[in-house]
């Protein structure tokens, strides 16, 4: 019998990738039974949030079969339709989408829902990297690299309508897979400095001081290159005017921000500053982490997560479950998948023969990074409180599929890379 | 060109990821302290009940106040090796209901094992003084405390209200998220309008327990600590001796006195009845009372002066009377002939009377005809475009009085009435067309007009000012300040000058001196000036002939008007009988303190209003 190109052999899938995240959806729905558990309730409990998370493993079963089964020319093909349907969907939410939990991000009949805005993020992947894949794309050319941005800046906008900032900001990672196809790393410098200077003028709470020291540089770099020509001088004096500028904006920003944003940002700053509001969850959040110690206190045990003291336990704070119940080990032990999950993908990147399939590659590697970083840093204080959920760990239908489909385009690409003619 | 690129990336990544397990080993192994927070396990939230602001009279006499109750919370994980022989002699209870009660616990949805939760609820200082010896025994069992309403008498139960716990519908709508679980809200009423005022502000106390739930003082010293915010006082406009009297004198009828203070729109009075005890609907047993009040058929929460929807009756005339005068349909001295029976019937001895002879025998043709003039002026060939144009600017006129709308009193679920407007036609009508004669029984009152009572004593409190009237409202100020609400200083103008009000005023000052009210509704030494009404119902609807409903309103004195009263008394017959006395006695307690006529009283009282 002949078999057809699409046909994969089971040697051809890379069981790495696929062993990592089968543990971590298993960690994950272990971790989300032990928020809910209370007393002598089993794991297949249909009362608990574990038995509907299984039942979205399930479906994503389904989902994994139906990916690994469709012909690998289809995500390129349709890419630019995908990204297209999503962002209709985006447009509709605002409209027709109903609320849970204060988000109006929910489209659905019924009791079922999906989150539009889970599945911009593997469209807008396919899409931004078949415009890298063209041929004869460049990155250095301006026009390729401002279509790239309204590609991310589509759906950010869209999500920004439904106020849920956390996921929009995801798409900035992007940048990041710009960069390693050739766009230049002063936009990403650019971002991160002034994420900085945003920072610190918070945390110095005086912009006189500010201005200052800005002022004392000024002179002292203006001395130093006295006898340079005036355009290093034009150099110098514009920097200091756009650093300047952009403290006295920061309060300008800030003060427009909605009330429980700046809030967030202040708690991260400063947790004591509103302690029965969102400071109280990072300091339960910590609290929890912390007394985990170093071995947890086993299986079932926590009880600080069992309190609702921190909000959101089995989604954006379900990293609390795992420190307290298994400690700085449980910490290093997920940890330390996610950073495998991560390289291991890069690496998966790297070896495609086809653009397109690399910038996907990188696509899914820097949204599972930021999605991590984020999620993490919040639970333990390094970053303001942005509700965004931990991969394959937060319960819900809608970001596993998400994420459980963003992966495994991956591995269908990478199951047929030596089918494809190269083009790098 | 892109050379390293990939592990900047990489080693970004792991920089990230050795930072988060960096800072995890210092929360997690190095830093002490959140192990020494959670050892102390759990940290207790103690609800910290704010006290409900009070309700006092005009006179500072105190309608609503609080009495402590307590909550038995239960913390299921800390319950060990429960005596139960013992528990159910404590709080006298069976060793099935105590069964019962660890049932109902895991039944409910808040439930947790790890969380409080109430167990009993709203136990009394009595309970409490027994309990409070033995709840060392029992770990796990906590007692909270926290008040409820108390009432001095049973009267305004329906203008106050009531207080219980927050339904969970509620408490999806509380998007700020003021409530909790098993929190206080007012549900009807006074309670309910001014639940904001009222509230207050619940705080937390946050206890920290260790493993054997003993506790170990405040967390963080109490630093954290909100301490409750009681809630506002409220000084109702209500003369509570005036207000118990009008309840007494509807025992054992269905209707509603209402009494306003017309210069201020203060109402003085407001009693529905048949009423309930207020005191039922608080406390432990709220639930088996409220079904039972509830059901009960002759709707004992139905706030009638506010709810109830009845055709005005005679007293409409008076508004008649202006309106034609206004549109200079008529002078004082028009008369008309009345003919009895065509097309409207009569009563009274009167053959051919001027406006005030009208007013005072309630003559029905009068009014027919006024009410004909002013609907058919002429001003279109068409008679139906004609009464069309006619009605629309009737409507304007009676809308004026504050009939036909909301008069925004400040309690819930206000009813509006009708006013009968063309387009109103037009759709009872179904596009057919109409013209006078299909319309003509609203000139006395009857056919489609509704009225709320509220709004009858707000007309006569109209009339006593000449011309305008102010929203009546029940509370005068909030918390110690004393300042009138600002929404209650404005005075909304009729559209009716004001020597057309001195008409009405002789005219009603007539039907007490020597028309229909003058038996039982006029008094020695004051001008009482009132009309009454008897309004027909629909008794072919009802499996035998009742009686009318008696209405009257009015207001004393003639000069600067103290008081305005309206009452309805459903199927009690004449408005100048029970409704009539009714009004005169409420006069007679607000200016002297009470009657000097105690065979009306008595009247009253026996309730034998059928002849």
């Amino acid at each position: 019998m002949q078999r057809r190109e699409d046909d994969i052999k089971t040697q051809s899938i890379d069981w790495v990738t696929v062993s990592i995240y089968v543990a971590l959806v298993f960690m994950g729905w272990l971790n989300i039974y032990a928020v809910t558990y209370e007393e002598n309730q089993s794991i297949f409990d249909t009362n608990l949030n574990s038995f509907r998370q299984l039942m979205f493993i399930t479906g994503a079963v389904i989902i994994i079969s139906a990916i690994l089964i469709i012909e690998r020319q289809f995500y390129e093909t349709f890419a630019y339709i995908l990204y297209g349907l999503i962002l209709f969907m985006l447009l509709l939410v605002p409209i027709i989408g109903k609320e849970v939990g204060g988000n109006k991000a929910w489209l659905g009949v019924g009791s079922f829902g999906v989150q539009p805005s889970e599945f911009a993020k593997f469209a807008t992947a396919l899409a931004v990297s078949k415009f890298i894949g063209t041929i004869g794309f460049k990155m250095d050319n301006l026009k390729n690299q401002a279509t790239l941005f309204a590609m991310i800046g589509a759906p950010i906008l869209l999500i920004l309508l439904q106020k849920d900032y956390g996921t929009a900001m995801v798409f900035l990672v992007f940048t990041v897979v710009f960069y390693r196809e050739g766009m230049s790393p002063f936009l990403i410098l650019v971002g991160i400095g002034a994420a900085a200077i945003f920072i610190l003028t918070l945390l110095v709470g005086n912009n006189i001081i500010l201005f200052s020291i800005i002022g004392a540089l000024w002179a002292l770099f203006t001395y130093m290159n006295r006898r340079k020509r005036l355009k290093r001088h034009i150099v110098i004096t514009a920097g200091a005017l756009m650093l300047a500028f952009t403290i006295a904006s920061v309060d300008f920003i800030f003060n427009h921000l909605e009330e429980h944003h700046q809030r967030r940002v202040m708690s991260m700053l400063n947790p004591d500053a509103d302690p029965l509001g969102y400071g109280w969850n990072v300091t339960q959040s910590k609290i929890a982490i912390g007394s985990g110690r170093f071995f947890g206190k086993g299986f079932l045990e926590g009880t600080q997560t069992k309190f609702d003291f921190v909000p959101e336990q089995s989604t954006d704070f379900i990293f609390c479950t795992i420190g307290e119940e298994h400690g700085w080990i449980g910490s290093l032990i997920t940890i330390s998948l996610f950073v495998a999950l991560f390289l291991r993908v890069i690496f998966l990147a790297e070896r495609q023969k086809h653009r397109f399939a690399r910038a996907y590659g990188y696509s899914v590697a820097c949204i599972f990074f930021f999605h991590f970083a984020v999620n993490i840093g919040m639970t333990i204080g390094l970053f303001p409180v942005i509700g965004i959920p931990l991969p394959f760990f937060s319960y819900g239908g809608s970001s596993l599929w998400a994420f459980t489909v963003l992966l495994f385009i991956l591995i269908k690409l990478d199951a047929h890379r030596m089918q494809v003619l190269q083009r790098l | 060109m892109n050379q390293g690129r990939r592990e900047i990336i990489q080693i970004a990544f792991i920089a990230v990821a050795l930072i988060f397990l960096i800072k995890l080993f210092f929360i997690q192994v190095l830093d002490r302290k959140y192990k020494d927070l959670a050892d102390s396990n759990a940290i207790f939230p103690e609800r910290d009940y704010a006290i409900r602001g009070l309700i006092k009279d005009r006179n500072g006499k105190i309608i609503v106040y609080n009495t402590p109750e307590f909550d038995l919370l239960i913390i299921k994980k800390e319950v060990k090796q429960l005596d139960s022989a013992k528990f159910c002699e404590v709080f006298d209870k069976t060793p099935q209901e105590l069964r019962q009660l660890f049932k109902d616990l895991r039944a409910r949805r808040e439930y947790s094992p790890v969380k409080p939760t109430i167990f009993l609820s709203q136990l009394s200082t009595l309970d409490f003084a027994k309990i409070q010896d033995h709840i060392d025994e029992f770990p796990g069992f906590y007692i909270q405390p926290r008040n409820t309403r108390a009432y001095r008498t049973k009267a305004m139960a329906n203008a106050l209200g009531y207080v219980s716990e927050i339904s969970k519908g509620q408490l999806e709508k509380d998007s700020v998220g003021f409530y909790r679980q098993g929190d206080y809200i007012g549900q009807s009423g006074i309670e309910a309008y001014y639940e904001k005022y009222l509230r207050g502000r619940n705080g937390v106390r946050y206890k920290l327990r260790d493993v054997d739930g003993n506790d170990k003082g405040s967390f963080k010293d109490g630093a954290w600590d909100t301490l409750s915010v009681p809630g506002q006082d409220l000084v109702s406009t209500v003369d509570m001796d005036l207000q118990e009297y009008g309840e007494f004198l509807l025992k054992g009828k269905a209707g509603s006195i209402i009494a306003i203070e017309p210069s201020t729109g203060e109402i003085l009075a407001m009693a529905s009845g048949p009423s309930y005890d207020p005191l039922l609907l608080t406390g432990r047993n709220y639930s088996s009372n409220y079904k039972f009040i509830s059901s009960d058929t002759n709707k004992p929460l139905f706030n009638r002066p506010l709810m109830a929807q009845y055709r005005p009756g005679s007293i409409f005339k008076i508004a008649q009377a202006m309106v034609a005068l206004q549109e200079g349909v008529i002078t004082p001295e028009t008369r008309f002939k009345c003919d009895r029976g065509n097309p409207m019937g009569c009563h009274g001895p009167h053959t051919n009377e001027d406006l005030r002879g009208a007013i005072t025998n309630s003559c029905n043709p009068y009014f027919y005809q006024v009410m004909k003039r002013m609907v058919n002026k002429g001003k279109s060939d068409n008679p139906f475009d004609d009464t069309r144009i006619g009605l629309e600017e009737w409507n304007k006129h009676i809308a004026s009085f504050g009939f036909g709308k909301r008069l925004g009193i400040d309690l819930p679920n206000e009813k509006s009435g009708l006013v009968p407007s063309p387009q109103f036609y037009d759709k009872a009508y179904r596009g057919r067309p109409w013209k006078f004669s299909n319309i003509y029984s609203i000139a006395i009152g009857e056919g489609e007009n509704l009225v709320v009572p509220l709004q009858m004593a707000n007309f006569a409190a109209t009339v006593a000012n000449k011309g305008y009237y102010i929203t009546p409202h029940l509370v005068k100020s909030i918390g110690d300040t004393g300042k009138p609400l600002p929404e209650y200083l404005e005075k909304h103008y009729t559209t009716i000058d004001p020597e057309n009000f001195e008409i009405a005023a002789d005219a009603m000052e007539e039907v007490v001196r020597s028309g229909t009210g003058q038996y039982r509704a006029s008094l020695k030494d004051i001008v009482v000036c009132g009309k009454t009404g008897s309004v027909q119902n629909d008794a072919k609807t009802m499996k035998y002939a009742r009686p009318d409903h008696s209405v009257f309103i009015a207001y004393a004195p003639k000069e600067n008007p103290k008081i305005a009263v309206s009452v309805y008394v459903e199927w009690s017959g004449q408005g100048a009988r029970a409704a009539a006395s009714i009004a005169s006695l409420m006069i007679e307690k607000y200016l002297y303190g009470g009657t000097k006529r105690p065979h009306i009283e008595e009247y009253v009282l026996r309730g034998k209003f059928l002849d």
